[in-house]
């Protein structure tokens, strides 16, 4: 398993110090080269991008596109590529990247199919890599690196962890963290679907032991049961920093799929009140409305004092 | 999707999983046809995409003509969570010697899929006793496996061998038609030691329907629910009457949470996706002014990059072309929200600056 901090991040010293390499797999779509300028213009190194059949370009006269993720690879020795393909290109992109040598995928696109997510998962697990998403907002450090499309206001450098199933959630809490002076120190979109490349359980492993970590907000929602194992893996790994959770979902009815791909209820699998109680099991407060969420972590870093 | 009992049976059949004779109908006249075809005695069996249906009276046995009349109406008429009948089931009855439990599953956290079994079926899920639970990695049950199944339920003879062949053909099933889900509860051992498939559940993985245009016609939807799926939103229809619109899944379930929180009913759950632009908050309101219970709307966008002003637009746009009359009670993040109040003085958009109140002034507003 990578280091997630030594991957996007690296040690003060290394060359590329806070200047991690990415390449970008569609830099030349629509929605890739809208993204691929905003995450240069926050600052993230982009080396690289790739499309097939536009190999020998310049995108935005700089940064050298590819017809293959082994060539831009080679040419860049970059460990992250972030995809912005059509959900049905996809497992062909991620098979790309991960032959290629590439150790952190960040899978942007929705709606794909889940059996091509799981052999996705199979290679990286063979190639010792780690997939992000699929349909995830991705990853960032504040005011280092964003591996995403996120936008930037919300997020502020910091000292808590937020990981979260939903994009627009993730920005909305962060938002009202960063408004109480809490920054982040890392933030990682899991994604809305049923099977994520990083579950909860892995993101949580990822940022528990940050030397600096001061608190950590987890953002579920319904459908699954990995905010439960979660749960479970903070009592049994005795994690003590502060930690807050909010749950989207709690008011929507059985057996409908709520815009998200997992966020279905099927029996009492994945229900709303098997998550909060849970969390409440695990002595982590679940906030009913996202501005609750600073108020709650405020509370705890209190008892903790 | 979750497909209806009936079809999930065609595609059973498609498998050569054993069933028992049965016919489905839209109506009465329909039935009474599929009655004489198959004779008495049958069970009437309401079609509808969703569990209970036994406990809700959906499921009722039926042996001659007088029952049939009372009995197939009284189906037809059932509200079960929410849906009402689809079609109507009509399956010969069953001699049954015992009922066991078989279902292949997307285990979501083992990222796996996964058999249950049990010999002690017929019940709900959560109450099937002694599972068996194999995680079967992309779905491939091999030989050995499903033996090995078998004889952890105690199976042996005949019943065994049919059970490993009923196995292997729900796993083909699951892999070639990329399911979430396959249920068979239960799966019956008859009087004669065959085995039966009485009931079946299937729920696709939607986002592999491009590679599957034979499962399309299951697909139902409502002319609303294809028009949003066109326009690239999630639409989700409630019972209630505010209208609830805003950008990302998890932003609008948590809009709709604080809503009910309040006291407010919400009508729909409606997202338009990631971004927000003037044409794609205009194409939510179209399709609000489609669903005639909505008295009030209540719009929730986190706009990172989007300029409010363009959401202002929108509305301003959807009150000239006379598409709404109703009240919008909307908290807008993003750029330029002072001028985008200012557009919208003296319409009938109240911009809010949290979401919290923007939810009081809907749950007042729609009381008027």
């Amino acid at each position: 398993m990578i280091d997630i901090f030594d991957t996007l991040k690296g040690k003060p010293g290394d060359p590329d110090y806070e200047k991690k390499g990415v390449i970008v797999q569609g830099i030349t779509g629509a929605y890739g080269s809208l993204h691929a300028k905003q995450m240069i213009a926050y600052g993230t190194n982009v080396v690289a991008g790739v499309t097939p059949g536009k190999g020998g370009q310049k995108f935005e006269d700089k940064v050298p596109v590819y017809n293959t993720m082994k060539e831009a690879v080679d040419a860049t020795n970059a460990k992250i590529s972030i995809i912005y393909v059509p959900a049905k290109f996809f497992l062909s992109a991620a098979k790309d990247a991960l032959e290629s040598g590439i150790k952190l995928l960040v899978a942007i696109p929705e709606h794909v199919p889940i059996r091509d997510t799981m052999e996705a998962l199979d290679l990286a697990n063979q190639k010792g890599a780690v997939i992000i998403g699929p349909n995830t907002p991705g990853i960032m450090i504040p005011e280092i690196i964003k591996v995403g499309i996120m936008p930037p206001m919300p997020f502020k450098a910091g000292k808590i962890a937020v990981l979260s199933k939903s994009g627009t959630l993730l920005y909305e809490i962060s938002d009202a963290l960063t408004n109480s002076g809490f920054g982040q120190s890392i933030t990682i979109g899991i994604g809305g679907d049923p099977v994520n490349g990083t579950r909860l359980i892995d993101a949580f492993d990822m940022v528990k032991n940050i030397s600096d970590l001061e608190g950590l907000v987890i953002v579920g929602e319904i459908g699954g049961d990995s905010e439960e194992i979660l749960a479970q893996r903070i009592i049994d790994s005795g994690f003590n920093k502060p930690t807050v959770a909010y749950i989207a979902g709690r008011a929507a009815p059985k057996e409908k799929r709520m815009g998200h791909a997992g966020a279905i209820v099927m029996g009492t699998y994945g229900s709303a009140e098997s998550k909060v109680s849970m969390f409440n099991k695990a002595n982590i407060p679940v906030a009913k409305r996202p501005a609750e969420v600073p108020v709650l972590l405020a509370g705890k870093m209190d008892k903790s004092d | 999707m979750q497909l209806l009992e009936f079809q999930a049976k065609e595609l059973f059949r498609e498998y050569g999983i054993n069933l028992l004779n049965s016919i489905s109908s839209t109506n009465i006249e329909e039935g009474r046809k599929h009655a004489k075809e198959l004779g008495y005695p049958f069970v009437i069996k309401i079609q509808v995409p969703v569990g209970g249906r036994g406990k809700a009276g959906g499921i009722q046995k039926c042996q001659n003509d007088d029952e049939f009349e009372i009995k197939y109406p009284q189906v037809m008429d059932l509200t079960i969570k929410g849906e009402r009948a689809r079609a109507i089931l009509l399956e010969k009855m069953a001699d049954i010697k015992k009922e066991l439990y078989l279902s292949i599953f997307l285990n979501r956290s083992k990222r796996c899929y996964t058999i249950i079994a049990s010999a002690e079926g017929g019940v709900e899920i959560e109450s099937v006793k002694n599972q068996i639970i194999k995680e079967i990695g992309l779905g491939e049950v091999s030989d050995d496996l499903a033996r090995e199944v078998a004889k952890e339920m105690e199976l042996d003879g005949n019943t065994a061998e049919q059970f490993v062949d009923t196995l292997k053909k729900l796993s083909n099933l699951t892999i070639e038609k990329e399911a979430e889900l396959v249920e068979i509860n239960p799966l019956a051992i008859m009087q004669d030691d065959t085995i039966m498939a009485l009931d079946g559940k299937f729920v696709t993985d939607d986002n592999s329907n491009f590679r599957h245009p034979e499962l399309e016609k299951y697909q139902e939807k409502t002319a609303i629910e294809e028009q949003a799926e066109k326009s690239g939103f999630s639409l989700v229809e409630l019972d209630g009457d505010i209208a609830v619109v805003g950008n990302g899944a998890g932003l609008v379930m948590s809009t709709l949470d604080m809503l009910s929180d309040n006291g407010g009913k919400p009508a729909c759950f409606l997202d338009v996706g990631g971004g927000a632009t003037t044409e794609s908050v205009y194409e939510a309101l179209t399709l609000i002014s489609k669903l005639d219970r909505v008295k009030g709307i209540l719009v929730n966008l986190y706009g990172g990059i989007v300029k409010t002003t363009v959401v202002a637009e929108a509305f301003l746009k959807a009150y000239e072309n006379n598409l709404i009359d109703l009240p919008v009670f909307s908290r807008l993040k993003g750029t330029e929200s002072e001028k985008a109040k200012e557009m919208l003085e003296g319409s009938r958009t109240n911009i809010f600056d949290s979401v919290e109140e923007a939810i009081n002034a809907a749950v007042m507003g729609v009381k008027k």
